[in-house]
């Protein structure tokens, strides 16, 4: 498709937006602890299907303006994502041939070890006591991972990106 | 990694900003059906509901003024016998209206965002206050948002005294939003349910005065140095979408009825 070659930009775009916008939507009381890291979960997708395209560097950007729109310490998530990019594409070709109910067991380790990340970035800078949930999010994202590759694969589809 | 050793210095506060501008139509969009619903619930008022909020807001205005006439005098005394004393007195002199943007920073901190930043001349560790209370102070501001740390978040401490008494301690934020701990009192303090929390004013950060929090729960740990006393906050933290951000640091008001000499003496003693 000589056609659509930057085409997927436009969807990998959008798609990054949308994840940025429900990770900072406001939940009704004790949910708000539960959401999952929407954007992290695009990205992983993003990272198995177009590991060409889709590079670490990439991730550290997106998560430098996760840093800014949540208002951590700049570079936080930018490290948190790019390893986790890093590790996505170093194995996407194994992880493709997994059926998604095995993938998902893939994204909750990922998705562990980056909050293992956070949570050992947060505590150098002092203080801040943890809610349970924020442990429980990682298990919700990985429940979410079905969900969100059936979406984004049919995105990729839609837009014939290869 | 060396970009978070880097931010110890707060050197990256320009790329912050540049890329704040970036992110900040999310934002906004996801406040948006927040404030859509705010439009159509104010737009859809009857006109009967109009007159009736009007004919109570006029009642409201009417007992305000009058209040306020009372203040007004009392201020002047106050002024006068801080005068007598030597004392200096500090007014909060100028405050800037801004509105919540209805999204969701870290679920286990409480802070919020507001539409008001730099372009407004909004400095972090001003103090926020609503109707009701403080609600916090600025923790950090971008050109078109400052983040507000409210008095509830864990890391959030705030000087208070009890407006009885002006026994003075502080007042902790517990992680949930209807809730202080004053950890620091011992089991004898002359403190009770139902005591008015205000501000202190030391630490320089909140003007002095403004209410804080109602005390709801004093339990006396005999085995331990320090009692355990919960405070509900005065402020809607929840609730209010529009938020005050407060000039205090301001020079102090000049006492009328004092001489210059007296008046330089004052200035230096407050410094």
């Amino acid at each position: 498709m000589p056609n659509n070659n930057q085409s997927y930009l436009v969807y990998y775009g959008l798609t990054i937006i949308i994840a940025m916008g429900l990770k900072i939507l406001p939940l009704p009381g004790a949910a708000n602890a539960f959401n999952p890291d929407w954007v992290l979960l695009v990205l992983i997708f993003w990272s198995l299907a177009i590991p060409e395209r889709i590079g670490v560097l990439n991730g550290w950007f997106i998560g430098l303006l996760i840093d800014v729109l949540t208002g951590r310490m700049l570079g936080q998530n930018a490290l948190v994502y790019s390893v986790t990019c890093y590790f996505s594409i170093k194995f996407h070709k194994r992880i493709r041939q997994y059926p998604t109910p095995q993938q998902s067991i893939f994204i909750f380790v990922s998705l562990l070890f980056a909050q293992l990340l956070i949570f050992w970035i947060e505590n150098m800078q002092g203080g801040n006591r943890f809610h349970w949930g924020f442990w429980l999010q990682t298990f919700i994202g990985a429940l979410c991972w079905p969900l969100i590759s059936f979406l984004l694969s049919f995105i990729r589809i839609q837009g014939r990106i290869v | 990694m060396f970009l978070a050793a880097e931010h110890r210095g707060d050197s990256l506060n320009n790329i912050r900003s540049a890329l704040s501008v970036l992110v900040y139509p999310i934002q906004v969009a996801v406040s948006f059906p927040a404030d859509t619903v705010e439009y159509f619930h104010t737009t859809a008022f009857t006109n009967s509901q109009l007159k009736a909020e009007n004919e109570r807001l006029k009642v409201e205005q009417l007992e305000n003024k009058t209040k306020l006439l009372k203040l007004e005098s009392l201020e002047k005394e106050n002024i006068r016998l801080r005068a007598l004393l030597e004392n200096s007195f500090k007014l909060g002199a100028q405050v800037l209206n801004a509105e919540l943007l209805a999204v969701n920073l870290a679920p286990y901190e409480h802070i919020v965002v507001v539409n008001k930043g730099n372009r407004f001349g909004v400095n972090s560790h001003q103090p926020v206050l609503d109707g009701h209370g403080i609600v916090g102070q600025v923790v950090r501001t971008l050109p078109f948002s400052s983040e507000i740390m409210l008095i509830t978040d864990p890391n959030h401490a705030i000087p208070v005294q009890v407006n009885r008494n002006g026994l003075r301690t502080i007042a902790i934020g517990s992680g949930r939003i209807n809730r202080l701990n004053l950890p620091f009192l011992p089991n004898n303090a002359d403190i009770k349910p139902g005591d008015l929390l205000v501000s202190s004013g030391l630490g320089g950060t909140f003007p002095q005065g403004y209410p804080v929090a109602v005390v709801d729960e004093f339990i006396v740990q005999p085995n331990k140095p320090f009692a355990d006393i919960k405070a509900t906050p005065k402020a809607k933290l929840d609730r209010s979408r529009e938020l005050l951000i407060v000039w205090s640091n301001e020079t102090p008001v000049p006492l009328t009825e004092v001489d210059m000499g007296a008046q330089t003496e004052i200035n230096d003693a407050e410094q």
